[in-house]
């Protein structure tokens, strides 16, 4: 896995898609290719009240990615720092093998470049030192992205957050 | 330049302008958000080139030694994607805008889809790009570029011939409101017309009138103090898809903290799923649901003794009126249970005065929606929740920390003597003459009743999907000699219209300085961060050439607009130079709060809380108004519910691709055991229709709305061709309120949109898919 992680905080979650287009935005995609995704769940009964929930799915940055030994080009690439999975455009041919080869579905398909395109954590910000794109403008705040060592702290001060009134 | 064209055509090269973009971008900007992502090719192929400007021919500079330089900047600047208008910042590459971020000091970059889309907006080409005027019929699409000098002439001169005949006051202004108005309503008033009016007819009338009629203050000048609330009553307020995102990060800031959340509405909703409490009421029936309320806090003596004692006037009379309508008379009504709503009022004391029950916003809804939005506002008197931590807050101007305010240009021009056209002020004494009912000067234009209307400026407004019945107000806008319209979208109204001024887009332009009121007050700025794409302009420079050629430049006496911003700022301290840092000033470090005791001001006649209003009784209102029940709603008939969805606002934003590509279409919410019944399945398209006019949509069956309500988001449906994404897709909700302009609060002035039912049938296989 990358040496990050980017955590979601459902409970936080309002579904408001905004992730997807600030990544869109930040990437310059055009209409097709939608590289984190917001999956609502809902609403259900959940005792008294109809709850929603709303899955993020961006990339998991695997340990040994799948779309990463069937590129031909060696487009596709794990960056030996840090474990980003990204694909070098200038490399890419356009094969569509990685997107097959994905069990998550989460490389995807530029149709205006006519190359596949994927969620590399926005390295040329983290590189800066800034956050990926879907986090530093989540409007709650939800999704958080942390070095491994540091993600469970974050994740246990929310809980005493929420706990301790 | 000026040959006659139909649309679309190419762009026309940038005209008349002296911008420092070089107009090789022009000549490449029409094809980009096709071929490419929305600016690609641009940042791309300018990246270390020599292209850009301010760089010498031939000399090729790496692109990493701008870092710091101007080519790449950062402007704080304001949000233009919905009326919110969020604080943002903006980063500029080589003159391309290439990310927004919610401004870090007030919004810690936070930002929601719609404020990221802005890149995509303006760089896409289906928005007006150049004047144009129209050559065939009204609506017809046929339209002639022309240069910014013949546009403002033509409309200087129709103007002119309109008002030497029929007198200055036959001008008609309407815009959206916002904090930018001093432009174009310093031009009306100079050229001598009252006739000034906004959206909110279709909107917060009906709250802000309520608001009036307790406190003497408006719908503005509330804050609800959510960080600090610890019960929040929200009555179909969607806070979580009808965004601001401030509030929506405070709303779930105070979730986390342990902030109970009551939600009520005729349909669960993202906020609903939120809640600790979720209640589906009976469309139209908010009004029993509070009565009930009131009456079991007084019957328990829950509220908030000291407080009403020693700022109200009439709780006697509150009390009498109150007295039959118990739990058990509203839950007949609601069909929430009585015991619940007891529960409730019981729970809500203990943690008074930390409550809100929030008054609504968009609640041009019933023609009773004004009583609901005030038995709202009691409900909060009757807890104590005003002016307190966790609770509603008066929203302080900058004379409340003994501060200058912002010098308008509006203010060294004398009020126009004619009366309003809309007969508000002197016709409709009770309604806020402010900017008065705009639904009602439809009917000066058919009858010339009191004085004909002939001239027309649309001012970033949008009335034909804004208001109800189409058609009537077609008929209505046809009988005017002149439509100009000011945006920088094609809205159905603006492609209505004879002439169009092509707005810069937010990005684009500088604005005056805007007042924000608040628990501290703040001057807060839009500054330009990239040249116009197309040949758009300012407000501030289009109402000063109007001004101009209409001879009243005099009411605008300024250059640039560093001259107007140095205008408005004088006497307060602050100096345009004090903006670059953050965006805004602050006028004050630390908020207050009133006293209590003795601090309190309400603008109302007696100074105090008017629970009974005796401007309203003179006006032949009744203070507390019996509750009548609503008409049952037919089999097969619905209450057609509208609202938002967290990625569109309004009729803005239909046409973005990038918004377009995650909600395209909007969708018929039908409750599913009655779409049972009717045979209907989910997704398949029904008609819906109310007196003669009908649509398709697709249905989705949820069981989480009310059985007698139908929902849909509202702002599609449009009918412009040039719009790629939105043209002809989904359905127009606001077509469905036929007769509509007849139909408003008579005590509020809001449209009544969602009083008389809309019918909802299965269509044939073959009918759906003609649709």
């Amino acid at each position: 896995m990358s040496r990050y992680i980017l955590h979601q905080d459902i409970d936080r979650c309002i579904g408001c898609y905004s992730c997807e287009i600030h990544c869109k935005a930040n990437k310059n995609l055009p209409e097709g290719p939608r590289l984190c995704r917001i999956y609502p769940k809902g609403p259900q009964w959940v005792g008294a009240v109809p709850r929603m929930a709303f899955a993020f799915m961006a990339c998991f940055h695997c340990e040994h990615p799948w779309c990463v030994p069937v590129c031909p080009t060696q487009a596709m690439q794990k960056r030996a720092a840090d474990g980003v999975v990204f694909v070098d455009a200038d490399k890419c041919i356009g094969c569509k093998l990685c997107i097959h080869a994905c069990p998550w579905g989460v490389p995807q398909w530029n149709p205006v470049t006519r190359k596949a395109v994927k969620c590399d954590l926005c390295m040329d910000r983290i590189d800066r030192g800034l956050q990926p794109a879907c986090v530093a403008k989540c409007i709650t705040g939800c999704i958080h992205f942390e070095p491994e060592e540091r993600a469970t702290e974050g994740i246990r001060l929310r809980y005493r957050q929420m706990t301790s009134v | 330049m000026n040959s006659g064209v139909f649309w679309p055509t190419t762009c026309p090269l940038k005209m008349g302008s002296a911008s420092r973009l070089s107009e090789q971008y022009f000549l490449q900007a029409p094809r980009i958000s096709r071929r490419h992502g929305f600016v690609r090719e641009l940042r791309s192929s300018d990246r270390g080139s020599d292209r850009g400007f301010g760089r010498l021919p031939g000399i090729s500079v790496p692109w990493g030694l701008y870092e710091d330089g101007f080519m790449k900047r950062s402007v704080y600047s304001m949000c233009g994607m919905c009326t919110v208008r969020c604080p943002i910042r903006v980063e500029v590459e080589d003159g391309i805008a290439t990310w927004i971020e919610g401004n870090p000091h007030i919004l810690g970059g936070a930002l929601c889809g719609k404020g990221s889309a802005g890149l995509s907006f303006h760089y896409q080409e289906e928005r007006p790009r150049s004047p144009m005027i129209r050559q065939g019929s009204r609506g017809g699409g046929q339209w002639k570029w022309v240069t910014w000098v013949t546009a403002l002439d033509y409309v200087a001169d129709r103007l002119k011939s309109v008002m030497d005949t029929h007198g200055p006051e036959s001008l008609l202004m309407s815009c959206r409101g916002g904090p930018f108005l001093d432009l174009p309503e310093t031009l009306l008033k100079a050229l001598g017309s009252p006739n000034f009016t906004n959206h909110d007819a279709s909107c917060g009338r009906n709250v802000h009138h309520a608001s009036l009629s307790v406190y003497g203050l408006g719908r503005k000048d509330f804050i609800y103090d959510l960080k600090k609330c610890r019960h929040l009553v929200l009555y179909g307020r969607n806070m979580l898809e009808s965004l601001k995102v401030k509030e929506a990060r405070e709303l779930m800031e105070a979730l986390s903290s342990g902030m109970k959340l009551t939600y009520i509405d005729v349909r669960q909703t993202v906020t609903g799923s939120k809640a600790g409490r979720f209640w589906m009421i009976r469309p139209g029936t908010d009004y029993a649901l509070n009565l009930g309320l009131i009456h079991t806090v007084i019957r328990e003596r829950l509220f908030d003794e000291a407080f009403v004692n020693r700022w109200t006037d009439g709780f006697d009379g509150l009390v009498r009126h109150v007295e039959p309508y118990t739990p058990e008379w509203a839950e007949a009504r609601t069909g929430i249970p009585a015991g619940e709503i007891v529960a409730l009022a019981r729970e809500l004391s203990e943690d008074r005065p930390k409550v809100v029950f929030h008054p609504g916003w968009m609640l041009a809804r019933y023609l009773d929606s004004f009583y609901a939005s005030r038995s709202v506002h009691i409900l909060n008197v009757l807890l104590g929740s005003v002016e307190v931590e966790g609770g509603q807050i008066i929203a302080k101007g900058p004379k409340d920390y003994g501060k200058s305010g912002l010098k308008t240009l509006a203010d060294g021009v004398p009020k126009p003597a004619a009366k309003r056209a809309d007969g508000v002020g002197w016709k409709h004494t009770h309604f806020d003459a402010g900017v008065g009912l705009f639904h009602l000067f439809y009917h000066a234009m058919l009858h010339g009743d009191p004085y004909p209307l002939r001239a027309y400026i649309c001012h970033r407004h949008d009335p034909l999907t804004a208001f109800p019945d189409r058609e009537a107000q077609r008929a209505a806008l046809d009988k005017l000699d002149l439509i100009v319209a000011l945006d920088a979208k094609f809205g159905e109204t603006t492609w209505y219209a004879d002439v169009i001024l092509p707005l810069a887009g937010y990005l684009e332009k500088d604005s005056p300085i805007a007042v924000q009121k608040g628990k501290i007050p703040r001057f807060i700025m839009r500054r330009q961060a990239i040249d116009p794409v197309y040949d758009t302009k300012p407000e501030w420079w289009i109402y000063r050439e109007l001004a101009r050629r209409l001879g009243v430049g005099r009411c605008f006496p300024y250059e640039t607009v560093e001259h107007l911003w140095r205008f408005q700022l004088e006497g307060t301290g602050y100096t345009p130079a004090d903006f670059e840092e953050k965006g805004f000033v602050d006028l004050a470090k630390q908020a207050i709060l009133l006293g209590r005791d003795t601090g309190l001001k309400f603008k109302t006649p007696s100074g105090k809380i008017e629970l009974v209003s005796p401007a309203l009784e003179k006006a032949g209102f009744a203070s507390f108004e019996k509750y009548r029940d609503k008409e049952p709603v037919p089999e097969g008939r619905f209450r057609l519910a509208f609202g938002r969805h967290a990625i569109h606002t309004q009729g803005h934003t239909q046409n973005n691709p990038l918004l377009h590509e995650v909600f395209p279409e909007n969708v018929l919410w039908i409750n599913a055991t009655v779409a049972g019944k009717m045979g209907i399945r989910e997704g398949e398209v029904v008609e819906i229709s109310a007196r003669g006019v009908k649509a398709h949509v697709r249905a989705h069956l949820t069981e989480f709305i009310h059985p007698e309500a139908v929902f849909t988001v509202h702002g599609f449906g449009r009918t412009v061709p040039v719009l790629k994404h939105a043209f002809n897709v989904g359905f127009a909700d606001q077509r469905m309120a036929k007769g509509g302009l007849d139909l408003f609060d008579p005590v509020g002035g809001g449209i009544a949109y969602m009083e008389a039912p809309v019918a909802v049938r299965k269509v044939r296989e073959a009918e759906g898919k003609a649709a």
